[in-house]
């Protein structure tokens, strides 16, 4: 019954992103948060970039700053308590956070929007799912009432969710949690931006909706060719879609690798750990490893390298200096394209 | 002995789970022929209304007051002004002459009890509306924008509402009121609002607060939404409900502060008709004929009574966790 028309303009959009510039860079990103405990510093000095087409993975746990991040980029982070003291964000090579209020506006939602956890809450109750989907048609393009309704019912039919013309009018609490993501994902896709940031998009959902919206997610993102940035936690969800992943802890990134190197052989040992906590069938009857300790609080996070308390590996220097984000190589010294690692004896954890 | 126990039992069973069945199956097929139709939050509350009593009971009543206020004249030929002495004697109530101009009687001027019941009404519910529609508006606004938009915006605005809080309602508009010579209905609806806002305003302030803290808001600012767009659409349908049942309770509220003032000589005055000043002037005959205090009163206190029902209804339909 769904038809799914594709009237992208994909091919124009690759030319444009073929010129060098990412579609988003972020580069030496701080953000921190002033509270009456002192200063959480949950973010600190993150880099990143996306180009078109292409999919980066921000893995880390709850307070590693890989929400914070995404929310700095779309600007809706709360300031205050919220602070970002440096850092840039380009979009096609503009810094974002040097823009007046009225020309970020302008980009979020028609060049790069968010799709949301919990879909549930991320949806207005009083308005219809079709008044929602339209209006980004009627705000961003001004199209009239009906149009945006035909448009809104293109979009459902989309995002495949059965009987999209007789449903257009329904509520959100009317839809199951999986029809609902879908709404989510329509409205980001509404305008064809340029970028999405998805986080933790399937959270909520239950595992074998999870599979079929990373699916339809993955799908529309290589039909319109665009960037998305995918935080999660979830090591299952980032295989099947990501090309390449940041692994962060404590507000920095501690890994950064195309994927399927890092699950193959994991240069931090905070990767490491994480691959190692997920239960294997071929380790049945064996205790399941777990990262000792608890994530850092913001407030107090360790001197030197924040992971140095739960590291299995730690050393002295590992409480006094930081560990920059090392390029890495091969034993013989051959370059891995992609590859870094903030930690003071990646070789060993690559190599050993 | 055990046996005509489990007998009785059974028996009893019997009736009692096809009674069962029955029920799930009415209960079933309500549901089936219930609306189909997608609902909001609005038609919700619209659907819940429609099956309370005491919302109907107060409908009724209101559509009955407000058609009165609107065509005083469909309900009684009698002049409300025409103070006729020799009636004066005539004062008794003619319980069965309904709707001529002795059915209530007459009050000390010989004027028709009834007539005036029904000529004053038009005071009584202007007041009422008015001062709800001003108060729901500024309050609501001054309210919202404080909750929104917080920092010095609301310092300002919580501590003006702390002023005017403490100034007392009735105190403070006798004394606006008197400053005017001339008190038309509209000069105490500007002084009922003046003090009146306040409640409004804090209610409004603290279920913006609530609203705008939510995930859709920030999702809307996300996919570029503007402020005037947030505050409209996405932050007051959902901040709204609290304010309009505030709002309908108080709007009886104000009805018997006009009463109050115009009792008082401070609120309304001749020749403008009213149940406070009608109240007033009987106060004298009220042990020999109580009747003149009676119809007026009894007005008042219907009009009240329709609103705060209302107002309970309107509630009680909105917030599903109270029931």
């Amino acid at each position: 019954m769904t038809t799914i028309e594709k009237t992208t303009s994909a091919t124009s959009r690759v030319e444009e992103s073929d010129d060098g510039t990412p579609l988003l860079e972020v580069r030496d990103l701080h953000v921190e948060f002033h509270t009456r405990e002192g200063l959480a510093k949950a973010v600190n000095g993150v880099n990143y970039s996306v180009r078109a087409g292409e999919t980066l993975a921000v893995l880390g746990e709850s307070g590693s700053g890989k929400s914070v991040t995404a929310q700095a980029i779309m600007g809706i982070l709360d300031m205050p308590p919220g602070k970002i003291p440096q850092g840039q964000i380009l979009y096609r090579g503009e810094d974002m956070l040097t823009m007046s209020n009225e020309e970020r506006r302008k980009i979020r939602g028609r060049k790069i929007a968010m799709i949301f956890q919990d879909a549930l809450s991320a949806l207005n109750p009083v308005l219809s799912v079709g008044y929602q989907l339209g209006e980004m048609f009627r705000v961003h393009q001004g199209l009239s009432k009906k149009e945006a309704k035909a448009k809104a019912i293109e979009l459902m039919d989309r995002v495949r969710i059965p009987a999209a013309k007789e449903r257009v009018g329904d509520y959100p609490h009317q839809f199951s949690g999986g029809m609902r993501q879908r709404i989510m994902i329509a409205m980001a896709l509404a305008l064809e931006p340029d970028l999405i940031i998805a986080d933790e998009p399937t959270t909520a959902l239950d595992v074998t909706v999870q599979a079929q919206v990373m699916d339809l997610l993955a799908e529309l993102q290589r039909e319109y060719n665009m960037g998305l940035i995918l935080i999660t936690h979830d090591l299952g969800v980032v295989a099947d879609v990501a090309d390449k992943i940041a692994v962060m802890y404590a507000g920095r990134i501690v890994e950064t690798a195309p994927v399927h190197e890092l699950y193959k052989r994991p240069a931090h040992p905070y990767a490491r750990g994480l691959l190692e906590s997920i239960p294997r069938l071929d380790r049945k009857g064996q205790e399941l490893y777990a990262i000792k300790g608890l994530p850092p609080n913001l407030l107090k996070v360790p001197s030197g390298c924040a992971f140095n308390p739960r590291c299995p590996k730690a050393e002295d220097i590992c409480s006094t200096e930081i560990p920059v984000l090392h390029q890495v190589t091969e034993q013989d010294g051959t370059e891995l394209p992609g590859r870094g690692s903030a930690c003071h004896f990646w070789k060993e954890t690559l190599h050993g | 002995m055990s046996e005509p126990t489990t007998g009785t039992g059974l028996a009893l069973g019997g009736p009692a789970s096809h009674a069962d069945a029955a029920a799930v199956g009415t209960g079933l097929s309500k549901k089936d022929t219930g609306p189909g139709k997608p609902r909001s939050l609005w038609g919700d509350a619209w659907y819940e209304l429609r099956h309370r009593p005491l919302f109907w009971v107060s409908a009724v009543l209101l559509v009955l007051l407000l058609t009165i206020a609107a065509f005083p004249g469909l309900f009684t030929g009698a002049d409300p002004r025409d103070g006729d002495l020799t009636n004066h004697f005539l004062t008794k109530p003619e319980l069965t002459h309904f709707f001529q101009a002795d059915w209530f009687g007459y009050d000390v001027q010989g004027r028709s009890i009834y007539a005036r019941v029904i000529y004053g009404t038009r005071a009584s519910i202007m007041v009422g509306v008015g001062v709800t529609v001003m108060v729901t508006l500024f309050g609501g606004l001054v309210g919202m924008l404080a909750g929104y938009f917080g920092g010095w915006v609301d310092a300002i605005v919580s501590r003006l509402v702390d002023i005017f809080f403490g100034l007392p309602f009735l105190l403070g508009s006798m004394v606006v009121l008197n400053a005017f010579t001339e008190r038309k209905v509209y000069v105490v609806i500007a002084a009922l609002a003046f003090l009146g806002w306040t409640t409004i305003a804090r209610v409004m302030r603290s279920s913006v607060i609530t609203a705008k803290q939510a995930d859709y808001v920030t999702a809307a600012r996300a996919l570029g939404a503007g402020t005037t767009r947030i505050l409209f659409r996405h932050v007051l349908p959902n901040a709204l409900a609290p304010t309009i049942v505030v709002a309908t309770i108080s709007l009886g509220a104000y009805i018997s502060a006009e009463a109050t003032l115009s009792y008082l000589g401070l609120g309304l005055a001749d020749p403008t008709i009213s149940w406070g000043i009608d109240i007033s002037a009987a106060k004298d005959a009220i042990r020999d004929n109580p009747h003149v205090m009676l119809f007026p009163a009894g007005m008042l206190s219907l009009t009240v009574f329709a609103f705060i029902t209302l107002g309970d209804a309107v509630r009680d339909a909105l917030d599903p966790k109270l029931r």
